[in-house]
């Protein structure tokens, strides 16, 4: 029996997964791991760091290299301290839509700002999963969640827009149901300097589809209806695609830290 | 230490200047007063000693910029004020738990809320203590002049890199602004953290006394660093009650069986005393003030606490058994006061004298009042 081609990037004894079946962490833990071994990222040299949340597991302790796993929303500022110590680690960050939109928001917000030389991938499953999928900045208007039993009655944030308008050198959006896009989007993510930020609505099969009534397949579907490239997408509907890509010096660069040659 | 050189220096740029000399080669911070003298010290030094500066967009994150730096070999340190502090709160409790190395300096100015920006203030003693949810300790140290703003801040950082922790160094804004003669010593001590050799676990250590060793990123460890209770390896343990006492004993056991290590005091005339004043930072300075201004009508003895967690017991005890009485003149409604009732434990009577308000210091003409008064 020949092993799986990421077994070497994943530690056996982390397994089974925690993830309830038919999560999407690893879907995108599975497009991360094949970009990465396609940019030839040495796996030694990679840090991966995390807060709370189910998408803060997809690397701690799953992947078989450094992680740091703090506190939540604080996985940026954490990774950034690492990478203006040691620019030549290839640092990234992981969290969910809570984590990083939600409680870690300012952090995310003034990362981008800063063009902070960090890969950030957020998983968006819509809500605060682990804790029971309570309402979280992104949750579409109107679903219920146990503390929105009405219904939530505001507007989600369009994250990846957002970290664009900040000063981001990329940003895009894909969905689970998009994993050869998202491949390439990290891909791309990895070559580039500066802040580079990827979101990936992810289906929750026990906070969000389950309580629709929607198997993990089924949401992969309506993900997949419902996405339209950046710019045509309705209000209703998922845009997907490259929001920015742009080349400003990273802060390494601008603080005079950046490895020459 | 050699004293080589003579300075000239306010509170906050010696402990800058303390910072540097101990190798602290990473800043970040948020601005606030009354520490910010602090932080444009190294916003001006560090650059150019190759070092990193960043100011961050809120103490939360300064704090923890200071742990991902540590983790990748940083001696780092941020200063801040009573708000900020609150902030760093948190990252202060996953620094105690991944055992991260770093240094707060928390200028102490008066609350709680945002209170007096500019005024000075003793009432962060105890939260400095037990800010953090959870078991846990870290040290504690507090400068009475700025010549101890220097010395301490290199013994801080030495700490945080001999025991593996975060350290607290507790000043406030009246030392933060006096300025005072400095003798800079040549040969300053660096202790440089622990690595691993062989296979040694980064979270565990069979002698509680000796911290685990820090292993460096990028170098195969596929280390696991993690704020969630973990087993020497590092892997979460979250529902095993076991791996979770043996952890929390151990990171209490790091810092308090080195506690004798740790204790810094000046025990001013405890023999013969007829009243005892125990007091830390400007404070103190009024207490040796006012021991002076009574010249040799009163045998008054002072403690100077420099370590305010964990406690040196030993020089409060002696006090208590030979003074007629101890006063614990503080800029707060009394904190300190309750360890040394607990450590006098009725073996003689102790006074609390509080001063709050305004940012006015505890005059050496009203503590003299006071101490003849507790003389009786």
């Amino acid at each position: 029996m020949s092993a799986h081609p990421l077994h070497k990037l994943l530690r056996a004894e982390a397994l089974p997964t925690a993830f309830c079946p038919g999560c999407g962490n690893g879907l995108v833990a599975g497009a991360l791991l094949r970009a990465l071994i396609k940019a030839g990222l040495d796996f030694q040299k990679s840090v991966f760091v995390t807060g709370i949340g189910c998408a803060a597991w997809i690397p701690s302790p799953h992947f078989r290299a450094d992680s740091l796993h703090v506190a939540h929303g604080r996985a940026i500022p954490t990774a950034l301290g690492i990478k203006l110590r040691r620019p030549e680690l290839h640092v990234m960050v992981i969290g969910g839509d809570g984590d990083l939109a939600g409680i870690g928001g300012n952090h995310l917000l003034h990362a981008a700002r800063r063009n902070a030389d960090l890969l950030v991938i957020m998983v968006n499953n819509f809500v605060y999963a682990m804790t029971g999928g309570q309402v979280g900045p992104t949750t579409p208007q109107n679903l219920p969640t146990p503390t929105t039993p009405y219904g939530n009655p505001e507007y989600p944030m369009d994250v990846a827009g957002v970290v664009a308008a900040a000063g981001a050198n990329y940003v895009a959006r894909w969905t689970t149901a998009h994993l050869a896009q998202l491949e390439k989007s990290l891909l791309k993510a990895l070559a580039l300097d500066g802040f580079r930020f990827v979101e990936v609505v992810s289906q929750c099969p026990a906070r969000v589809a389950g309580r629709l009534s929607m198997a993990p397949a089924e949401a992969l579907r309506w993900f997949q209806k419902h996405s339209k490239p950046v710019g045509q997408a309705g209000p209703e509907e998922i845009a997907v695609g490259d929001y920015v890509e742009r080349n400003r010096p990273g802060l390494l660069q601008t603080l005079g830290k950046a490895e020459h040659g | 230490m050699n004293p080589k050189e003579r300075k000239f220096w306010s509170g906050n740029v010696a402990v800058a200047e303390g910072a540097l000399a101990a190798g602290i080669d990473f800043y970040a911070g948020y601005p606030i007063t009354p520490s910010s003298e602090i932080m444009e010290h190294m916003a001006r030094e560090l650059p150019r000693r190759g070092g990193i500066f960043l100011q961050a967009e809120d103490e939360i994150a300064a704090i923890f910029l200071l742990l991902g730096a540590s983790w990748a070999d940083a001696k780092p340190i941020t200063a801040t004020s009573g708000p900020g502090f609150s902030l760093m709160q948190e990252g202060l409790g996953i620094a105690v738990m991944t055992e991260t190395p770093l240094l707060v300096v928390d200028v102490m100015r008066a609350g709680p809320g945002t209170g007096q920006a500019s005024k000075a203030a003793q009432g962060d003693l105890l939260q400095a203590r037990w800010g953090r949810h959870g078991d846990q300790i870290l040290p504690v140290f507090a400068p009475a002049s700025v010549q101890d703003c220097f010395e301490l801040t290199v013994f801080a950082v030495n700490t945080a890199e001999r025991l593996r922790t975060p350290v607290v160094l507790l000043s406030d804004e009246l030392l933060a602004h006096t300025w005072e003669t400095v003798q800079v010593p040549t040969d300053v001590e660096r202790v440089e953290r622990r690595r691993p050799q062989d296979h040694e676990p980064a979270f565990g250590s069979p002698d509680p006394k000796i911290p685990p060793p820090m292993p460096r990123l990028g170098e195969g460890h596929a280390l696991l660093v993690t704020g969630s209770t973990h087993d020497p390896w590092g892997f979460r343990r979250t529902s095993d009650p076991k791996t979770h006492r043996e952890l929390v004993e151990r990171l209490w056991n790091k810092i308090w069986l080195n506690r004798e290590n740790l204790f810094r005091y000046e025990a001013v005339d405890v023999e013969g005393a007829e009243v005892g004043v125990v007091a830390y930072g400007s404070v103190a300075r009024s207490a040796l003030a006012a021991k002076k201004l009574l010249g040799g009508k009163v045998q008054v003895a002072v403690v100077v606490l420099k370590t305010l967690w964990p406690l040196a017991e030993e020089p409060i005890a002696a006090l208590a058994e030979r003074a007629k009485a101890i006063l614990v003149p503080e800029l707060s409604l009394g904190q300190l006061l309750w360890d040394v009732e607990r450590i006098a434990a009725g073996r003689c009577p102790v006074v609390g004298f509080s001063k709050i308000g305004g940012g006015l210091p505890i005059y050496p003409e009203e503590l003299a009042q006071k101490i003849l008064e507790v003389r009786g």
